[in-house]
């Protein structure tokens, strides 16, 4: 019980660190899905190219293997980023060519004559996207969204191998110091698990309140 | 010149030692989840309550949680607990494990997939329950799950550079101690993205192909 608490303000420190870094690939993410996905599903052969040979990179890679290209490579071209940022662009990158998928597939699960009404009423471009397709493709995203958050914050323990003290690292730094494996490890674990129903639960609320009045 | 062909070429023996360990922990690990996601889903759908209630919370836990932290946790607890294995092995474990998590879910999408009506057909035909899994079900419910099974399996290919975190010197093992050996992290961090996505890539092209002919479940 005494270790526990000795490991206790580690354990918020990496805590706190881990919240920090999901929270920032979480925002990069969202902007690179939508961009992306909807880029995708563009009529214009380039756009929808450039963006799949993004998803295609991200997707055929190991994040280790990007995390470290970023963190290492980067520096060789004149580019330093802090290891906090380029943990949270690595994890943003990565999951954002997953989550472009998820937007292209929601957009396209949108029945067809939605947007032929919408053409019919003469709404723009953009309004149609706005306001027709987006609010149905948003309820169809949700779900794998939500599994793409708790994909995000299990990859997040990733970082902690490019020296961000995250609650992985945190915990590791405690077993090399007091030799104790058990406590450091489950209690990280529990965090991490927190932290995924957290997002599970919120996407499972977000989708009841926006089924809502829906069929 | 950043880019050094003559180191690129001297490094390439040792990442292709790598990448055969990967392969090697990739097939390991694939027939475990194969195995215990099959074991997992025939559990999850014919025992009774107080077996399955606890086994989902831990399979949830499971798929809630780093792999990598899982892998440290197969690593250096178990041995506090007297099990001894090796750091391939545990890597191999931990892997497979986790995956096989994500197979139950697929298996059982796969079956709860067929037609109930199926069902009821096979119970008019008098058909044994023995025959109508053998006859009826699987033949159905098995083609749509491969392409699925497949996408894990490349999946479990890329996070499997996870491993060098417990000291196996599989592909991303290799990458990181030729980087840190030579000061040169450069060629290696490429050339190891370059071979992960030159698998990953026809794979996943190929498993597309799958699902159009066998269906998605």
């Amino acid at each position: 019980m005494e270790q526990f608490f000795e490991f206790l303000p580690n354990l918020g420190r990496g805590a706190l660190t881990t919240l920090e870094l999901t929270v920032g690939a979480g925002l990069v993410c969202v902007a690179i899905s939508f961009i992306l996905g909807i880029a995708r599903t563009s009529q214009r052969r380039l756009i929808a190219w450039s963006a799949n040979v993004y998803v295609e990179f991200f997707r055929g890679t190991s994040v280790l293997v990007q995390m470290f290209w970023i963190f290492f490579a980067l520096p060789l071209f004149g580019i330093f980023i802090e290891p906090l940022t380029a943990g949270i662009l690595a994890l943003g990158l990565n999951t954002g060519a997953y989550g472009a998928e998820i937007v292209r597939g929601a957009v396209q699960a949108v029945p067809r004559d939605q947007v032929e009404a919408a053409i019919a009423l003469n709404y723009t471009r953009w309004q149609r996207l706005r306001h027709v397709v987006m609010p149905q493709a948003l309820i169809i995203m949700l779900p794998p969204m939500g599994n793409l958050g708790i994909d995000c914050i299990k990859i997040s323990a990733t970082v902690s191998l490019i020296t961000i003290a995250d609650l992985a690292f945190e915990a590791n730094l405690y077993r090399a110091s007091s030799g104790s494996n058990l406590l450091p490890f489950l209690s990280i674990l529990i965090v991490y698990y927190v932290y995924s129903t957290a997002v599970a639960r919120g996407v499972l609320g977000l989708e009841r309140k926006l089924a809502k009045g829906r069929l | 010149m950043l880019w050094s062909w003559e180191f690129t070429i001297e490094i390439l023996p040792t990442l292709g030692k790598g990448l055969l360990v990967t392969l090697q922990v990739t097939f390991a690990s694939t027939a475990i989840f194969l195995l215990l996601g099959l074991v997992l889903a025939l559990i999850q759908r014919s025992c009774p309550r107080w077996i399955t209630a606890p086994l989902n919370f831990v399979t949830e836990f499971v798929r809630r949680t780093p792999l990598l932290v899982q892998l440290y946790f197969v690593f250096f607890v178990l041995p506090e607990f007297g099990i001894y294995i090796s750091p391939m092995m545990a890597g191999i474990l931990g892997l497979g494990i986790h995956y096989s998590t994500y197979a139950a879910m697929i298996y059982g999408a796969g079956i709860d997939n067929v037609d109930r009506g199926q069902w009821d057909a096979t119970t008019a035909l008098n058909y044994s329950r023995w025959h109508a899994w053998i006859h009826v079900i699987l033949p159905q419910a098995v083609p749509p799950m491969i392409p699925a099974l497949a996408n894990l399996l490349i999946g479990m290919f890329k996070e499997s550079a996870l491993l060098t975190a417990i000291t196996v010197m599989e592909l991303m093992g290799q990458t990181r101690t030729l980087a840190n050996e030579s000061y040169r992290y450069f060629e290696p961090m490429t050339m190891t993205g370059i071979i992960y996505l030159s698998i990953s890539l026809p794979s996943a092209l190929a498993t597309k192909a799958l699902e159009r002919r066998l269906g998605t479940v």
